[in-house]
């Protein structure tokens, strides 16, 4: 047995694997389900100020094996009724992690101040939501804005602050190094890419908001590219998330530059099993070469491509 | 992935309920569902009410928003399909009661036919407001089930609760299963039934759903979530479920009274 257990802005995980938010995150016993099948941690749907019931369906379109398109509208019951899931969770035992989205800093630092008050152990600031008018990426695709939300946040907060980053802006590494001089301790990227499907007979978007955001395999290539990017950039750890679906999966990230990983897209007709799964493909993976823990490849695949220090902005 | 289909034949079935059927040629079983998107308007998860090679079916109640728009749906109209989802109903034992309330029978006609079919004794149970509003109780009497019929008014059949009339026919005779689909608190009422009478029950429920996949977590019930566990529960597990019979969540997660 490999160990898989790794450190996360002084958070000690069991295992690199932990539940994307959005995914199982609306119940408590959800919550406690991804926990009890290997989760090392995990993160809440994406909670907001006030219940917002999301976008009309279509909200999902199955493109296949290799990706998914979704615009859910970032559905929540608000902070206030949803504190109750989250004790649930905590209660159970779980590691939970508090998602939140604001339109302005100042929202984005009431709600830290409320989620920070359920108990979780970090906040996941959501700047990188495609598809949600006035926030998510809106708000996280100018390293000034960036700034003065981590900024905002982690004034009002003890506990460690980690910035989900967008991969639709020009240069996500840059949101990175942002994020990280505001005072985020972690990074986590990517969130889903701007996608598009049209239905040819009907002529029209298949997603009733039109415009959403593509996750699953296809976009693991674009994940791993943010993921290499951002290691090049900042010091904080970095949680990679986009198209994991094997141990191998995770290795190639945790090789990008990533210490802890997101899982999402996989939990699809798989359930939350796949987490077992994964934990076991990555053991024998790191048996396989002689790696007693996961911790020493962090970043491994740098070697020799390392940026002369000259070059740092 | 949807599949644009034509509906081909539309069939007013009480005054508030009307079904759909269309061409489509992925194996269905009864029990399972799919995602009806009605261009411009929703998609709704809608069990089958008819799983037959090649023509599908579903049965439309007018409620939210999207049914009330799809009852205004023609022949012809294009409208989106994906699935099936879901789990089935068992269809191995041999002495069945069937208990559908409203268009809660919807879900149960096709694994009647297919029980009797395949040499079951079916007895259905179907509770309505009034006579005209009866679903499928002419269709699955022709499929060779026993059919009894309660209504709120007494128009037809045993006045009162479907559930009474349930109740009878478990105290009367042996069965090997209790299938049921309907209003949460008669769903309630026909798993305590079964159980004080010993027999095993699946109930068909129904949650406010978005992805269908397993994914977001709208449909959650207690640690399950309808569209890969179910819609098909064994009542035992129903009836350990605080939620069931009493709260629903809303499209924003807020658990919210039934």
């Amino acid at each position: 047995m490999s160990d898989l257990s790794v450190e996360l802005a002084g958070i000690r995980l069991r295992n690199p694997l932990i539940l994307a938010s959005g995914i199982w995150g609306e119940s408590g016993q959800s919550l406690v389900g991804a926990w009890d099948a290997g989760a090392a941690g995990v993160i809440t749907k994406s909670i907001g100020s006030r219940p917002r019931p999301g976008y009309p369906n279509p909200t999902v379109e199955e493109l296949g094996s290799w990706g998914m398109l979704n615009a859910m509208g970032l559905p929540n019951p608000g902070i206030r009724e949803y504190s109750r899931e989250i004790a649930f969770a905590r209660e159970h035992g779980a590691l939970v992690i508090g998602s939140i989205f604001g339109g302005t800093a100042e929202e984005f630092a009431r709600l830290a101040r409320e989620m920070a008050a359920t108990g979780v152990r970090a906040l996941e600031l959501n700047l990188s939501c495609p598809h949600a008018e006035g926030f998510g990426t809106e708000i996280g695709s100018d390293p000034r804005d960036v700034d003065e939300v981590v900024r905002a946040v982690v004034r009002e907060v003890k506990i460690p602050v980690i910035a989900k980053i967008t991969p639709n802006a020009a240069d996500p590494a840059a949101l990175a190094a942002a994020a990280e001089n505001a005072g985020a301790r972690a990074i986590s990227a990517i969130n889903t890419v701007r996608a598009l499907s049209i239905d040819p007979t009907l002529m029209r978007p298949v997603l009733a908001h039109g415009i959403g955001g593509l996750s699953g395999p296809a976009i693991k290539s674009v994940g791993l590219a943010a993921v290499w990017q951002i290691r090049q950039r900042v010091r904080v750890p970095i949680v990679g998330v986009g198209g994991i679906s094997s141990g191998a999966d995770v290795l190639e990230y945790v090789l990008a530059g990533a210490c802890a990983v997101e899982i999402g897209t996989a939990v699809a007709h798989e359930g939350v099993r796949v987490f077992g799964r994964l934990a076991q493909e990555l053991d024998q993976l790191l048996s396989k070469k002689g790696v007693s823990s996961l911790r020493e490849l962090v970043g491994g695949a740098h070697r020799g491509f390392e940026i002369p220090a000259a070059d740092f902005p | 992935m949807h599949r644009i289909v034509e509906i081909e034949d539309r069939v007013l079935e009480t005054p508030s309920t009307v079904t759909w059927r269309f061409p489509y040629s992925v194996p269905c079983a009864p029990g399972q569902f799919v995602m009806v998107w009605i261009p411009g308007d929703d998609e709704i998860p809608m069990s089958l009410s008819y799983t037959d090679e090649p023509s599908k079916g579903v049965t439309i109640k007018a409620m939210g928003s999207a049914s009330r728009h799809a009852q205004s749906i023609s022949t012809g109209s294009s409208i989106g399909i994906r699935g099936p989802y879901g789990n089935r109903f068992d269809l191995a034992p041999r002495r069945i009661l069937a208990v559908g309330g409203g268009s809660g029978t919807a879900v149960l006609a096709p694994a009647a036919e297919l029980a009797v079919r395949s040499g079951a004794r079916v007895t259905c149970a179907l509770g309505a407001t009034t006579e005209t509003e009866l679903l499928f109780a002419t269709r699955l009497a022709a499929s060779g089930a026993r059919v009894e019929v309660a209504t709120d008014d007494g128009s037809a059949g045993t006045r009162g609760f479907v559930t009474v009339v349930a109740d009878r026919l478990l105290r009367e005779q042996p069965f090997d299963a209790v299938w049921t689909c309907g209003p949460e608190v008669m769903m309630r009422k026909v798993a305590e039934s079964a159980r004080s009478h010993g027999t095993v029950g699946y109930g068909s429920v129904e949650r406010h759903m978005k992805c269908a996949i397993g994914m977001c977590d709208a449909c959650a019930l207690g640690p399950y979530h309808v569209c890969v566990d179910g819609p098909v529960f064994r009542t035992e597990i129903l009836l350990s479920l605080e939620e069931f019979g009493r709260t629903k969540r809303d499209p924003s997660g807020r658990r919210v009274p039934l």
